[in-house]
């Protein structure tokens, strides 16, 4: 721990939380000093914001003590958080949609008196040019995109006059532009003595704006640093606990890619008109992993969703060479023709249900979704599925009671196990997938990369859409990059570099159609 | 004219008790709870206030107006409110569902209200408070005597002007004030409210009691004025309580809205027996009927309108309808 | 996630954990306490209103029903119309789509019904009686039918829809009685001597045909939904309309659909009423079953043999209250519906102990709170947690 000789603005010790079986804070201790950036760096699922939400008044912990400036202190709400001057805004924003930036702004200050809007913004206004935010307190949330939402958010603790901002994953959603201006911003904040905590698993990000960085594996901390101290190679030793060898395989197919699908000018537009995607152009080929790099919000999302048939194309082509060669058009058709010809889409959102799974039923009858239709009769067969389930179960290993539990209760990992093992046993021609890791650990990461590599070798097109570069680099056999919708470039990972993806990510975007809230 | 005037009066008196209803429904709604034991509501809170007046006035040699309108008033308001707490309790604490909770309600409030009528009415099939009732359509002093104006403006009871100035109270509340914004809050966003530290059960509670209260002076104002003061068992305060309804969507949930549109929704309900004889025809009374539904069928279209145009302001509460569980984050 | 805190206290005393499993003995035995308890607070109400011997009420209560053969027979009979409502609601509320228009859906199909009685007496029976059927079913399709394309175009509050749709069609039926009774004050029986549109006696009675109409539609809505691709889709639309968009269901042709089936029904119990029970119509003749058969199917959470029994139990109780208005002066029949009423109250509260438990608190300071209450990571429930549940 830091020797420092100042009373830490924030001390927590020996923090533990636990949820059920599953401890996801063990024994943290943690410092956070007065005009400092802390970089709080942990792989998913590490309980970097499971720690922090119990700063900021969300949980409570089990054990253990935080002190604020030397005075113990028992935080059992947001709003004794915001009391006692700690300020998180959340990777999901919380914004009243209907109501103004000043609205949302002010919401719940449980100031006396009459509500004095004008007086409000004019505050609003003051903090926004004290730390160079530009913000319209007029404006309602639904007009907003994303980085204004989170400007809103960041005035909002600050309005409340929060010296301890805790920051989760802020730039997750925004575009290098919008990235550099927050992280002006947050350098004011520190100028003015406020003690500012970053949740990240970016390590460049790590690097180029903290001061120290506190890492966090599997619930404890292993370690807090200067980080002019340490390189990126050892924070993610230390992350990950052993030398990250991406030992992916990326098997050469043994049978020669064939084109199979051409998309030509894809552009879509979404319902408050912005272009989403902007005339892009490629082709996927059998027996490869077509790997898709972006920013979130770069179109990814939208880019599946057209070839799947579930978002309406403004322009473009999208066409299928079925087994006889004939192509076929895809745009127009609806996702069942689609789903048919065996092109299969497996999307794992952020709340990993929603899309694709049903919650409340049980893993056979989720197994079903895809196949339910088989066959003449009007009942549904439940017998072929019960069986696919049970394969599933046993061959990914998901961890379940029985094959009548409903997804809902099983675990993150176990979710997706389910999700991408239905599609594939759909035995597809195209598999389609996005962030089919997200979340999961790193064992369980890895058994999806064999699952894809297994398609491959059957001769499937894949596209992965992917959010960690180190492996859109060891598993695809080419990377698509999107940058702001548009095409940025496919590159061959085997003789490009991060930096030059990175790169690419940031170089084509800079407007401000990144609206994926 | 007199025809004219009559209609007016009659659209007033009848704006009144559905706007009385709706006021206390959309504070109720804003805080996301669709409450549809509205009748349930305005049957309690009416026949606690017509009973209180009524045994009050029949045991005392020498009336009080004000405390007949004291006890008329706080009999209703807190019977009605007694019926906002039980849909609170099921529905906030204990997770009900809203719409099934709100109709059992409605059947608990009739019910209680008819029982214990019939006690009161002691097999007659209806009784007055007659002095009650009196106090109750007491017209303005002065005012009331000028003429065609007098007799459109301020030829009513006192709850009459009642009934708006809580409209434009609620108003100025849900738009003007930090307690009505964070109810805003709640019913569109509960989880946002909960993050902020407002205290979404609480809010949740009072605005459904609060609410309950005043569709309940919708009630005694339909016993105390509208129906002269009469309880009796064939009393159409169901119906008035289901076009309370109507009047919120209609309103798109701006209280400012409820004081045109009740009266609208009462020139409406009146036009079958006024219209044919200012026109100087006769209809066919059938037609009573048809004109009747109109209110209904203009919510249908506004219903329409504002989800076909998606308007943000005018969808109604975003999680109207919706329980709020923090774990279920 | 897992915790909640009841208010904002220092640690809260009592949290609320969802429980991750139950025996359905354990949730009988929630409900069977509920309505025990329900009982109990009427006792208490009918003594402190009344001064009577409230088992000696329950009692008479339960010859309403039990007391003959044509009290069994006619409680029988009403439950199958309010148990068709029911049905016919199901599948629309298995979409999570609140059709709180059965009310009007029903009056319809009366409507229909009653349109061919009078001015299709000449038909023969043979021919009347399924043109009565199909117009009833289709009229109430109809009436379901408006609300639910708003709602597939535009995504139009269906609640509210439908709740106004109720309104207008009591209005068309009252305007139309007011033209066929002409002078007379009611309507009155219809085609009392060529019994045209009658249904015929099975049996011995006139509604027996349609009672075993709703047991067969009963097993058919099971089927339906639990085993059909049309259930199927419904539910997963149900439980989460992007998923049903992912997997290629086509959200409005399901909504369409669905809507139509639900409108139909609730025609078809129209329709029995008006040719089994009532042979006239009036804007009453729905019975506010309407509104009654939600709060059916919901408690029952939509399953067909459950709604069996909760809709004899609400018909039993109205029966009951019948019986006791004539043997008391002092309760009036309006007590059903104050007694129904708080055993819903009841049942509807008792669900809360069935989904959930409250965790007290049991840690002091430095020791280790209980490790029960997460629901997001992972399965875990445990025998102990089950039992502690039970008792709460």
């Amino acid at each position: 721990m830091s020797d420092h000789p100042k009373i830490p603005a924030v001390s927590m010790r020996g923090i533990t939380k636990r949820f059920g079986s599953v401890t996801a804070n063990n024994h943290c201790s943690l410092d956070i000093q007065n005009g400092e950036i802390l970089a709080l760096l942990g792989e998913n699922g590490s309980g970097k914001t499971t720690l922090m939400n119990m700063l900021a008044g969300l949980y409570y912990p089990d054990e253990g003590q935080i002190f604020l400036d030397g005075r113990e202190v028992s935080i059992n709400s947001p709003h004794d958080a915001f009391s006692l001057g700690i300020g998180m805004v959340h990777q999901h924003f919380k914004l009243v949609d209907v109501l103004t930036a000043t609205e949302n702004i002010i919401l719940g200050i449980g100031e006396k008196g009459k509500l004095d809007l004008k007086a409000a913004a004019a505050k609003i206004r003051s903090i926004c040019e004290t730390y160079g935010f530009d913000l319209n307190p007029d404006q309602k949330i639904y007009d907003m995109s994303v980085s204004q939402k989170q400007t809103v958010e960041i005035v909002k603790v600050l309005y409340r006059g929060a010296r301890i901002l805790i920051l989760d994953e802020p730039t997750a959603v925004l575009t290098p532009q919008e990235t550099d201006r927050l992280f002006t911003i947050i350098h004011n904040m520190k100028d003015d003595g406020k003690a500012i905590v970053i949740i990240t698993h970016k390590l460049n990000e790590v690097k180029r704006i903290s001061d120290r960085v506190a890492i966090l594996r599997k619930g404890e901390c292993v370690g807090v640093y200067p980080t002019s101290e340490i390189s990126i190679q050892e924070m993610t030793d230390r992350m990950v606990g052993h030398k990250v060898v991406l030992n992916i395989e990326r098997p050469v197919p043994k049978t020669p890619p064939e084109q199979k699908i051409f998309i030509r000018n894809l552009t879509v537009v979404d319902e408050d008109g912005l272009t989403r995607l902007d005339h892009v152009s490629f082709y996927m080929n059998t027996s490869e992993i077509l790997g898709v790099a972006g920013i979130s919000g770069s179109g990814q999302k939208e880019l599946l969703e057209s070839i799947a048939g579930l978002q309406r194309v403004q322009s473009g082509s999208i066409e299928y060479k079925d087994d006889s060669g004939n192509l076929l058009e895809l745009v127009g058709r609806d996702p069942l023709e689609i789903a048919r010809l065996g092109i299969t889409l497996s999307f794992v959102p952020e709340d990993r249900l929603g899309m694709g799974l049903v919650g409340d039923m049980d893993i056979t009858d989720n197994i079903m979704l895809r196949s339910f239709r088989d066959g003449r009769s009007v009942f549904t067969n439940r017998r072929t599925p019960k069986k696919l389930a049970g394969k599933i179960v046993n061959d990914l290993d998901v961890k379940t009671p029985s094959l009548a539990t409903p997804v809902r209760k099983l675990s993150g990992g176990n979710v997706q196990k389910v999700l991408v093992g239905r599609e594939i046993a759909s035995a597809p021609r195209v598999l389609l997938t996005a962030y089919a890791v997200r979340g999961l650990d790193i064992n369980s990461a890895y058994q999806i990369y064999d699952l894809l590599n297994q398609q491959k070798e059957r001769g499937v097109a894949v596209l992965y859409v992917g959010e960690d570069l180190d492996v859109l680099m060891a598993l695809c056999d080419k990377i698509m990059v999107l940058a702001g919708g548009k095409l940025a470039g496919i590159v061959d990972p085997r003789v490009t570099t991060k930096e030059a993806i990175g790169l690419m990510m940031t170089g084509g975007a800079g407007k401000e159609e990144q609206k994926n809230g | 004219m007199t025809t004219l005037i009559a209609w007016i009066n009659r659209a007033v008196w009848f704006g009144t008790v559905i706007m009385f209803g709706s006021t206390g429904e959309i504070i109720t709604e804003r805080s996301g709870n669709l409450n549809l034991g509205v009748p349930g509501i305005m049957f309690l809170g009416g026949f606690a206030g017509f009973a209180g007046a009524y045994y009050y006035e029949n045991g005392t040699s020498d009336p009080s107006a004000a405390l007949i309108i004291l006890i008329a008033m706080l009999c209703g308001m807190a019977a009605a409110a007694l019926g906002g707490l039980i849909y609170s309790f099921l529905t906030i604490t204990l997770r009900a569902n809203q719409n099934v909770t709100g109709l059992a309600l409605t059947i608990f409030g009739a019910g209680i209200a008819n029982f214990f009528g019939v006690q009161v009415l002691n097999g007659g099939t209806s009784v007055k408070a007659s002095t009650s009732h009196a106090v109750f359509a007491t017209p303005i002093p002065v005012l009331s005597g000028l003429g065609a104006i007098g007799q459109i403006f301020f030829s009513y009871g006192f709850m009459v002007y009642l009934a708006v100035i809580i409209a434009l109270v609620t108003n100025y509340f849900i738009y003007r004030t930090r307690k009505g914004l964070n109810l805003r809050a709640v019913g569109e966003s509960p989880a946002t409210a909960d993050s902020v530290g407002i205290n979404v059960t609480r809010y949740k509670y009072a605005a459904t009691c609060i609410g309950a209260a005043i569709t309940g002076l919708g009630g005694v104002y339909y016993v105390m004025d509208y129906g002269y003061g009469t309880w009796s068992t064939a009393n159409s305060i169901e119906g008035l309580g289901w076009l309370a309804v109507a009047l919120v969507i209609f309103a798109t949930w701006k209280p400012v809205n409820i004081i045109w549109g009740a009266y609208v929704f009462g020139t409406f309900f009146w036009l079958y027996n006024y219209l044919p004889s200012l026109l100087g025809i006769t209809l066919p009374n059938y037609l009573v009927q048809l004109t009747q539904m109109i209110p209904y069928v203009v919510t249908i279209l506004v219903l329409i309108y504002i989800s076909a145009k998606q308007k943000h302001e005018s969808q109604g509460p975003a999680a109207l309808g919706q329980s709020y569980f923090r774990e279920d984050r | 996630m897992a915790e909640l805190s009841a208010e904002k206290t220092r640690e809260p005393f009592i949290r609320i954990a969802r429980r991750t499993g139950i025996h359905w003995y354990q949730s009988w035995g929630v409900r069977v306490v509920a309505v025990f308890l329900a009982l109990v607070v009427n006792a208490l109400f009918i003594h402190g209103v009344t001064g009577l011997n409230p088992v000696e009420v329950y009692r008479i209560m339960w010859t309403g029903t039990f007391e003959s053969k044509y009290n069994f027979l006619t409680t029988l009979r009403d439950m199958s119309i309010l148990y068709c409502v029911a049905l016919a609601l199901t599948p629309a509320f298995r979409m999570r789509f609140w059709n709180i228009g059965g009310e009007g859906q029903v009056l319809m199909g009366a409507l229909a019904s009653a349109l061919l009685m009078i001015y299709g007496d000449q038909l023969p029976n043979g021919l009347l009686l399924p043109l009565m059927i199909l117009c009833s079913a289709a009229f109430g399709a109809v009436w379901a039918f408006i609300p639910a394309w708003f709602k597939a175009k535009w995504n139009t509050n269906e609640t509210l829809f439908t709740l106004m749709m109720n309104y207008v069609a009591i209005n068309i039926v009252n305007a139309l009685t007011n033209i066929w009774r002409g002078a007379k004050s009611s309507l009155g029986t219809l085609n009392t001597q060529t019994k045209a549109g009658w249904w015929p006696k099975f049996l011995g009675y006139r509604f027996m045909p349609f009672l075993l109409i709703v047991a067969a539609l009963a097993i058919l809505i099971k089927i339906y939904i639990h085993r059909s691709k049309h259930g199927y889709e419904l539910s997963v639309l149900g439980d989460s309309p992007n998923t049903a968009r992912y997997a290629g269901i086509n959200v409005k042709k399901v909504i369409l659909r669905t809507m139509i089936l639900s409108g139909a029904l609730c025609g078809l119990a129209g329709f029995g009423i008006v040719s089994g029970v009532d042979m006239t119509i009036s804007s009453g003749t729905a019975r506010g079953y309407g509104f009654t058969a939600i709060i059916v199917a919901w408690l029952a959470h939509l399953e067909p043999e459950y709604m069996a029994l909760i809709s004899f139990l609400l018909i039993f109780l109205d029966k009951g209250a019948a019986q006791i208005t004539s043997a008391y002066s002092v309760l009036n029949d309006y007590a059903s519906q104050v007694i129904t009423a708080i055993i819903l109250f009841f049942i509807l509260g008792s669900e809360f102990f069935v989904n959930y438990r409250l965790v007290f608190r049991r840690r002091y300071p430095g020791m280790p709170a209980p490790a029960s209450a997460a629901a997001s990571a992972g399965v875990q429930t445990t025998d102990a947690d089950r039992k502690e549940g039970a008792r709460s």
